[in-house]
């Protein structure tokens, strides 16, 4: 159950990127151009995201386990170091020069524009290299 | 009821603006996107919802980096590991699905050229494994958990993210 669940939440995490038009680099790269042909969609999705994850995690928290998983993984972590900020910093020059997250390139993936086939991969290697980085 | 109507009528009048802009042209840096208020909200609810979902069900935060990082060596997520490949299963499965619902085709413009989008993927990789989160696990599922380190990990990417852009588009590209 916890892999079917996974693959549905997966799929409509996806199905959210692809009509919210977060997978076309341009729309983000608009959001992020205040100076230029700024397009503020971004912050709607966002907004939209947070306006049911928030309630939803409100609830979940008054629960004691979720329904097929062992217990909540709450990320406990609290301290502002300078992994954080390093780590965000390196990512937003990263998403400002291609446009792409994560999830919108792995979304996109498929679609097959050829940039993302130069994009994913060296994203996997950028992972691979902090975690080997994060270990010294 | 008679604002659900507007809505759809609304939804299909953009796609079949999407169906008249695929481009994908890597010299126009100053493309122009539409601002498609109603879309984006909704997807970021769909978004959500996929976020509470995982936590209601799973237990697990839906960041998207985070999910790749424990699938990837060193260190791989042995016990959590068909998890996490379901999850990204289903994230590559959605575009198929959506041009197969005859919902398609899905509008993407990338301006960027094919080594700078690898420099591109590196950072974000990079930047998200070591950060430990990106716009998925600080920007929606930390910030709705109301975290500090996710707010300022989301306001610190937003600065980079938009200084990268400023110069790439009025400094270089000027």
């Amino acid at each position: 159950m916890t892999i079917a669940a996974a693959l549905l939440s997966g799929l409509v995490f996806g199905l959210g990127l692809i009509i919210s038009g977060m997978a076309n680099p341009a729309k983000v790269q608009n959001f992020l151009d205040i100076a230029g042909n700024w397009d503020p969609s971004l912050a709607f999705v966002m907004g939209g995201a947070i306006a049911v994850t928030l309630p939803g995690y409100k609830l979940l928290r008054q629960r004691s386990g979720p329904l097929f998983g062992e217990r909540f993984a709450w990320p406990g972590k609290t301290e502002l170091d300078g992994r954080l900020i390093s780590g965000a910093a390196i990512f937003g020059i990263g998403w400002g020069l291609g446009g792409f997250c994560p999830g919108p390139a792995l979304t996109a993936l498929p679609v097959a524009a050829t940039g993302t086939l130069f994009f994913v991969p060296a994203m996997l290697a950028g992972i691979v290299l902090a975690k080997i980085v994060a270990r010294r | 009821m008679r604002k659900t109507t507007v809505t759809l009528v609304t939804c299909k009048r953009i796609h079949a603006h999407y169906t008249a802009l695929i481009l994908i042209n890597p010299m126009d840096q100053s493309m122009t996107t539409e601002f498609t208020p109603l879309m984006s909200l909704a997807g970021g609810m769909l978004i959500g919802l996929a976020a509470v979902l995982l936590m209601a069900t799973n237990g697990r935060i839906a960041g998207i980096s985070g999910i790749l990082s424990r699938l990837l060596p060193p260190g791989v997520d042995s016990t959590g590991w068909m998890q996490g490949a379901a999850i990204v299963l289903g994230l590559l499965a959605a575009a198929p699905l959506y041009n197969l619902l005859g919902a398609g085709p899905i509008e993407q413009t990338i301006t960027t050229g094919y080594w700078p989008l690898a420099a591109a993927g590196l950072l974000v990789g990079f930047g998200a494994a070591f950060g430990n989160g990106c716009t998925s696990g600080h920007g929606v599922c930390g910030i709705s958990r109301l975290s500090m380190r996710s707010i300022v990990a989301t306001v610190t990417f937003m600065i980079t993210a938009a200084a990268t852009v400023f110069v790439l588009r009025h400094v270089i590209g000027a």
